[in-house]
């Protein structure tokens, strides 16, 4: 009995144990992911991205406070509008290394297309070629790898909507990708609790903008 | 109770867990105490920490145990580790130390330099910069719209800072050109060989370059090839000037490439409308032939590069002594050009680039002075004027040249890179009949390193030593570049260098007892520069001495010592402006010079007929989208050049006459009609091409030729006031739109 209790006190230990450790991971983030939905401004976005980077260097075996590191930094590029975004590009482009060697997936596709835009509108005319090809190159990558991800296809409708209609893009154009994300969304399947869902409720908003 | 002891614990720990247990604050700065903001501050294997503010400050609760470790790290400064114990809470500060980045570095060897190339740093303009005003295809006309270039109409190459055309040398992937023009005859500009698409990349140097290169007095173009193509294609080109097919062929695996292109230049139908003064009664006619060969290696890749070209021209113009006679000039050109460059990273921050470069050229050209029926006049002795305008030249030259340069990275940007270049050149003249032969081996050995004292202070050292057996001689060339940030964007740049370089073929055929020419340069530029705006301003000084002089024996006979020298100073100013109106990107060039020189025929220490003080250019370029046209003027403005005659008589030289021509004006413009742009689902494209140079129809004078007793003059100027192009290209596979608006403008 003695015995059977002090095991029973030991798992009991190691449970609380590891209910805190997750516990205090998931408290962490839901609380950045709460700051991140209202941030906007830069400097923000900056502190949220390297609270996520935090969280991501102690545990080390997530990808998912990567993924928010790197979304918010590179959000923070679009934010500032003096900001040096081949810089912050840079920090980005680091973040996403260090979540894909967690885990590759799609998502770190998305933001590596989310990068390369923000680097090319730095100087559409000039930069197209280079940087409008790797966004090209990595909305390939994360369909084969998740066709369903519906961040994806809104972020390409995004894209093909700031295009001039005289280069192929235009709202029309843009209108498929928006179903696409729309459809993907349905059928998307979360591999991570705290993974991200954006991308099918915004293509509808843009859908009904119409 | 006894489970209630561990049980305790468990609960403690929990407890201890969710607490957070003191503040941590302190500030961050640089060595020099400037407050280091947007540092990331964290303790090690916990999620805490914070963001400094724009006063370097920082504060964050945390929970304290044995040996935490707070993380630093900022962007343009090395991470910093510090061990904090527990009970610490006095203010930390925190001091960094700056790391040098490429980002936040100065552009090193910046002086003397106009960068072309995607996304790098120091670049002025793109590759698609360089297409767009390179009209027909042309590199060189590009590369005149840039300051301290002259516009000289008449003759191919490049003259850059009161330099000739010879001065300038032009490298494919490191290994020279030899013969980057196609032949023509005397007083009529030949165009490149190379089309600029070829290329994703140029250094055009306008003074002071690398230790890595030598042999060119004034100024090196360094034209870096494309790697791998996008996809696969197929082009075609459709004008009453040219045909064109080509296709480039990518790989399943995308490792690598092949290509062809064939092109055909037919000018007589045009000449025929436009009826030029002299007259063409052969061609001008051009072929051109390339392939190319590229494959991925383990770390780098290997390209290999060919091309067969062949042109030929047949001209009668008015001789200057006569009014019925005219000199018939014919001239056929075979040129082929290979190179192969393997680059390729070694591992442990070496590099290896390996250039090989393999020529062969034969011009076959004769003149004769012709009567009204084209039948050949023969001349006597007395008539020694008129005699020497007869001749014929076979000659055919044979170029070799391998480059080794071993590059290894040092310290953070440092770099050190060294290695050996040899040229073999043959040359086998035949002159009205006399063999003349010459070969030459020119081994070199060079080295440079550059240094970063700190982000905003960097200087390039380098050596160059070089021996030419056919001259029996050696030289030693110094080289040095530094470079200080004076600003955000800005920096102020120095250049120092000696350049020498071996006499031209032409006068070692003659005589072996030469010697290097050498150029002193000084160089020192400003730059401003901004993702949408550059202001460059160059002012440099520049020495020659040991250059080419000529000396007369008897009547026509020459031979050529080193006596000429001379000098050359100037600024050049450069403006690139695509932010002031949206869509809307222009250029702008000066360049002032003053420079004289004592060569070849002249007198005396005079200002050569190919320079004049002021030049300007202006680039406009307009993407209309409605009616999915692009507009592109150019117009380039130069001061008169001096022209000179200098008559050989009795072995001197006299100058005879002298003047300056009236001022060069001449305005490019051309519109591109391209009605399926941005459309992905077509899969065959058309551009529809109209190009017009000399807009305005100006007058062009660019110098004059003289009677032999120097009392009539001619002026020299283009085959046609004007020059009209249309065009149709069709490309099927993929979109090259682009390539061919700004290949054709």
């Amino acid at each position: 009995m003695k015995q059977a209790m002090t095991f029973f006190t030991f798992l009991l230990f190691v449970a609380v144990n590891a209910f805190s450790q997750d516990d205090k991971y998931t408290a962490a983030m839901k609380t950045q992911l709460g700051l991140f939905k209202t941030a906007e401004s830069a400097d923000s976005l900056n502190n949220i991205s390297a609270a996520f980077e935090r969280i991501g260097n102690a545990e080390k075996t997530q990808w998912v406070p990567y993924y928010y590191a790197a979304l918010a930094k590179i959000k923070s590029g679009y934010a500032d509008k003096k900001a040096d975004k081949d810089a912050v590009a840079k920090t980005a482009a680091g973040l996403i290394e260090k979540g894909e060697a967690v885990q590759k997936n799609s998502e770190f596709y998305t933001l590596r297309y989310m990068n390369a835009i923000l680097q090319m509108i730095v100087d559409p005319m000039q930069r197209f070629m280079t940087f409008g090809q790797q966004a090209e190159e990595a909305y390939s990558a994360g369909i084969a790898l998740d066709a369903n991800n519906p961040r994806l296809y809104y972020l390409k409708g995004r894209t093909v909507a700031n295009t001039p209609e005289q280069f192929g893009g235009g709202r029309d154009a843009a209108k498929e990708y928006f179903q696409k994300a729309v459809d993907a969304a349905k059928h998307f399947k979360v591999s991570d609790p705290l993974g991200p869902t954006w991308g099918g409720e915004e293509a509808q908003k843009e859908l009904d903008a119409k | 109770m006894q489970f209630k002891t561990p049980m305790l614990v468990g609960l403690t720990f929990l407890f201890f867990k969710c607490a957070d247990g003191q503040i941590l604050k302190g500030f961050i700065t640089g060595k020099k105490g400037a407050p280091v903001s947007n540092a990331s501050v964290a303790v090690r294997n916990s999620y805490d920490g914070a963001v400094s503010d724009s006063s370097g400050y920082f504060s964050f609760s945390y929970t304290p145990s044995q040996n935490d470790t707070l993380e630093i790290s900022a962007i343009g400064y090395q991470p910093y580790l510090k061990v904090i114990r527990p009970a610490d809470t006095s203010l930390q500060h925190i001091v960094l130390t700056e790391s040098i980045t490429e980002m936040q570095a100065v552009v090193i060897r910046s002086a003397g330099a106009f960068m072309s190339g995607n996304n790098k740093k120091g670049v002025v303009v793109s590759p698609l910069d360089i297409v767009t005003i390179s009209q027909n295809g042309d590199i060189t006309t590009a590369l005149k719209m840039f300051p301290g270039t002259q516009q000289v109409g008449e003759q191919e190459g490049l003259f850059v800072r009161g330099g000739t055309a010879a001065e300038t040398k032009q490298y494919m992937d490191g290994a020279v050109i030899t013969n980057p023009y196609f032949r023509g005859p005397e007083n009529i500009a030949q165009r490149g060989r190379y089309n600029p698409f070829l290329f994703n990349g140029t250094l055009f140097s306008t003074g002071g370059y690398s230790a890595l290169y030598g042999e060119a007095l004034s100024s090196v173009v360094l034209l870096n090839t494309i790697d791998l193509p996008e996809r696969s294609d197929m082009m075609f080109t459709i004008s009453p000037l040219m045909l064109e097919a080509g296709t480039q062929q990518l790989a399943k695996n995308g490792k690598s490439s092949f290509g062809a292109n064939y092109r055909l230049t037919f000018v007589a139908p045009y000449f025929q409308i436009l009826k030029p003064r002299a007259d063409f009664y052969e061609g001008p006619t051009y072929h051109v032939a390339d392939a190319n060969f590229r494959v991925k290696t383990k770390g780098g890749m290997v390209k290999f590069f060919a091309s067969f070209d062949q042109n030929h021209i047949g001209m009668r113009a008015m001789d200057d002594d006569s009014t019925y006679l005219k000199d018939q000039t014919h001239v056929r050109n075979y040129n082929i050009y290979s190179n192969i460059h393997w680059q390729e990273n070694l591992g442990n921050n070496w590099k290896l680039n390996w250039s090989n470069s393999f020529s062969v050229n034969k011009d076959d050209i004769y003149r004769k002075v012709v009567d009204q029926e084209y039948e050949p006049v023969q001349f006597s002795e007395d008539a020694y004027w008129m005699l020497v305008k007869n001749f014929t030249v076979d000659d055919k030259r044979t170029d070799g040249e391998t480059r080794l340069v071993f590059e290894k990275k040092l310290h953070q940007l440092d770099a050190i890179r060294f290695g050996t270049d040899y040229h073999y050149m043959q040359d086998k003249m035949i002159y009205n009949g006399t063999d003349l032969n010459i070969t030459n081996h020119t081994p070199d050995l060079f080295a440079e390193l550059d240094h970063y004292f700190s982000n905003k202070f960097a200087a390039t050292i380098g050596m160059r030593t070089g021996y030419a057996s056919i001259i029996d001689q050696f030289n030693i060339a110094p080289r040095l570049s530094i470079v200080y940030k004076v600003g955000r964007n800005q920096q102020i740049s120095g250049a120092y260098g000696i350049f020498y370089q071996q006499p031209d073929a032409l006068y070692l055929l003659r005589t072996k007892d030469l010697d290097y020419s050498v150029a002193t340069h000084y160089i020192f530029n400003y730059t401003w520069m901004t993702n949408y705006r550059i202001l460059r301003a160059e002012a440099y000084y520049k020495n020659y001495d040991k250059l080419i002089k000529t000396v007369p024996l008897g009547n026509t006979d020459v031979t050529y010592n080193n006596k000429g020298y001379g000098y050359a100073k100037g600024i050049d100013l450069f403006w690139k402006d695509k932010q002031t109106i949206p869509g809307f990107e222009y250029w702008l060039s000066y360049s002032y010079i003053d420079t004289k020189r004592i060569y070849l025929d002249y007198t005396s220490e005079l200002q050569p007929s190919y320079a004049t003080p002021h030049t300007g250019s202006v680039v406009l370029k307009r993407f209309v989208m409605p009616i999915k046209t692009q507009f592109n003027i150019t117009y380039a403005f130069a001061t008169g050049r001096p022209y000179y005659y200098f008559q050989q008589q009795n072995s001197a030289f006299k100058k005879l006459d002298e003047g300056i021509t009236k001022s060069y004006n001449n305005v490019g413009f051309s519109v591109n009609y391209v009605p399926y742009i941005g459309n992905e689902k077509k899969k065959t494209h058309i551009i529809l091409v109209a190009t017009v140079s000399n807009l305005l129809g100006t007058r062009q004078i660019f110098n004059y030729t003289y009677s032999y007793n120097g009392l009539e003059k001619y002026p020299v100027t283009s085959p046609a006031r004007q020059f009209f192009f249309v065009g149709l290209f069709l490309n099927i596979g993929t979109d090259r739109t682009q390539q061919i608006i700004n290949d054709h403008l």
